[in-house]
């Protein structure tokens, strides 16, 4: 990879961070994982992965991770927020643990598990706006259902719910693009990563 | 598209960098995912119990299992006999998010085990070696896991079971296809399956540790041996403070490669569940020898 490639952090608390970690590097990024306050030292871009949204939470907590990411993201780090990540990031959560919530930073209210237990996650092929050509395949997994929107802009929909959803520099999906090998998404973090940096 | 196979192995791939609990209660859930479990095996008795009993261990009763996935909002993890299929389509039935096809329980069947592809819910199956863990693949398993041997909060068996996986991977590489075809025979496993991982360099599908883990140390041992995550059984609720216990082996399967973080985790849990050495166990009672 080349050095003056954009470098992405990638929260690796718990859940599916070297998926997203493959993704990057396959889109033209460095990556780094975050485990540590040092490891958000010179990031150009975030990665909030899929996982237990309440196994990610405490152990930000523990090692005092919570409020510098919220500091960074808030600041405009250009972060992609996928499935728990996004849940993470709500503004509202209901469906959680009792005292679950998100880092207030996306004006979104999120209900855990809103599309039901595992039995109902599924495959849909996605509109995805500013994408262009073909559909994005989207796999959603225990997914959490998008109950309002807020000031964010909707950028994909599935049966008339929001599935995607974009506020300044952050990029939230119900679902996984980092289980697929369509890498377009990835590749719109790298974009705004680089012009991040410039 | 519900169902697929693509998002069966989806949810273990979310479990990654986890821990998933045994717990007997409600109660238990609720202090397991407290402290950040990532998933909860719904059960009656924890192996060290079903050790201690004897008799045909079997699937709980569907009134536990349902308080459990009713107590908790990760998903909820719960055992059929090997080959119980009307065991596991009742799981199914309840919605349970992952069933895991265990040597744990007595077996029903000592030819077959579930064909798992016809099954919208995701299975889980033990493995020794890579073969085991393959042939479990072809069946439909979405997720594998070392079998160790469950209950004696000993960890050595998860350890040789890790090692024989990653070198049964190992041995693939640099193979033609004639060898693969050979290899195929040996382990008694398909060919494209082999050919998969050879590709890969791992497991098709996502691959915890399982069977005696007890510490924050054996958590990470686990991990730094290349595992996806762990489950941890009898280990939790058998040892003296539980949610301090499950904390510190949730953090130290995160920070499984920062000594220091596991010094700090593994100082003052109290006492760990009483182990027992594999030799000392009757040949008949070793569960890992259940399932082929």
């Amino acid at each position: 990879m080349r050095n003056d490639a954009p470098l992405v952090g990638v929260l690796a608390m718990q859940g599916a961070f070297a998926e997203h970690q493959r993704a990057l590097e396959a889109s033209g990024a460095r990556t780094r994982l975050v485990k540590d306050l040092e490891d958000l030292e010179g990031l150009d871009a975030l990665v909030l992965p899929g996982g237990e949204s309440t196994t990610m939470t405490m152990l930000m907590e523990r090692v005092g991770l919570l409020e510098p990411l919220r500091d960074a993201i808030s600041r405009g780090l250009p972060t992609l927020a996928t499935c728990a990540g996004m849940i993470v990031l709500a503004r509202d959560v209901t469906g959680g643990i009792e005292g679950q919530r998100g880092m207030g930073l996306l004006d979104i209210a999120v209900r855990r598990n809103g599309y039901g237990r595992q039995i109902d996650s599924f495959e849909a092929d996605l509109e995805v706006a500013g994408l262009g050509g073909k559909t994005f395949p989207g796999v959603f997994i225990r997914s959490p259902l998008l109950e309002s929107t807020g000031s964010a802009e909707v950028v994909a929909t599935h049966e008339g719910r929001a599935v995607a959803v974009r506020q300044g520099s952050i990029l939230a999906l119900c679902f996984h693009p980092e289980l697929t090998s369509d890498r377009r998404l990835h590749q719109e973090l790298v974009r705004m990563a680089g012009v991040g940096r410039s | 598209m519900k169902g697929s196979f693509k998002v069966k192995a989806g949810l273990a791939q979310m479990l990654k960098g986890g821990v998933i609990m045994d717990v007997v209660t409600p109660e238990h859930a609720r202090i397991a995912q407290e402290a950040g479990a990532c998933s909860v095996m719904a059960l009656e008795r924890v192996p060290a119990d079903i050790r201690k009993e004897g008799g045909v261990a079997r699937m709980s009763d569907p009134a536990l299992i349902r308080s459990i996935m009713e107590a908790v909002t990760i998903p909820v993890m719960a055992k059929v006999r090997i080959g119980h299929f009307v065991e596991a389509q009742i799981l199914e039935s309840m919605g349970i998010d992952y069933i895991d096809e265990s040597e744990v329980l007595t077996p029903a069947d000592e030819e077959n085990h579930i064909d798992k592809h016809p099954f919208k819910v995701p299975f889980v199956c033990g493995c020794r070696d890579l073969g085991e863990a393959l042939r479990r693949i072809a069946e439909g398993a979405a997720m594998i896991r070392t079998k160790g041997e469950a209950g004696t909060g000993n960890v050595v068996e998860a350890v040789r079971h890790a090692r024989a996986v990653n070198a049964g991977i190992r041995k693939l590489q640099g193979m033609n296809h004639a060898e693969l075809v050979h290899e195929a025979k040996q382990i008694g496993a398909p060919v494209d399956l082999l050919a998969e991982c050879q590709r890969l360099g791992r497991l098709p599908v996502v691959n915890f540790a399982a069977g005696g883990i007890a510490t924050p140390a054996d958590a990470a041992l686990m991990m730094q041996l290349g595992v996806d995550g762990v489950f941890v059984g009898s280990g939790i609720f058998k040892s003296e403070d539980p949610l301090k216990r499950a904390k510190a082996i949730v953090a130290a399967t995160t920070y499984y490669d920062k000594p220091d973080v596991l010094a700090e985790v593994s100082a003052g849990l109290g006492k760990a569940m009483p182990g027992l050495e594999i030799p000392a166990i009757p040949k008949e009672e070793l569960l890992a020898a259940r399932g082929w």
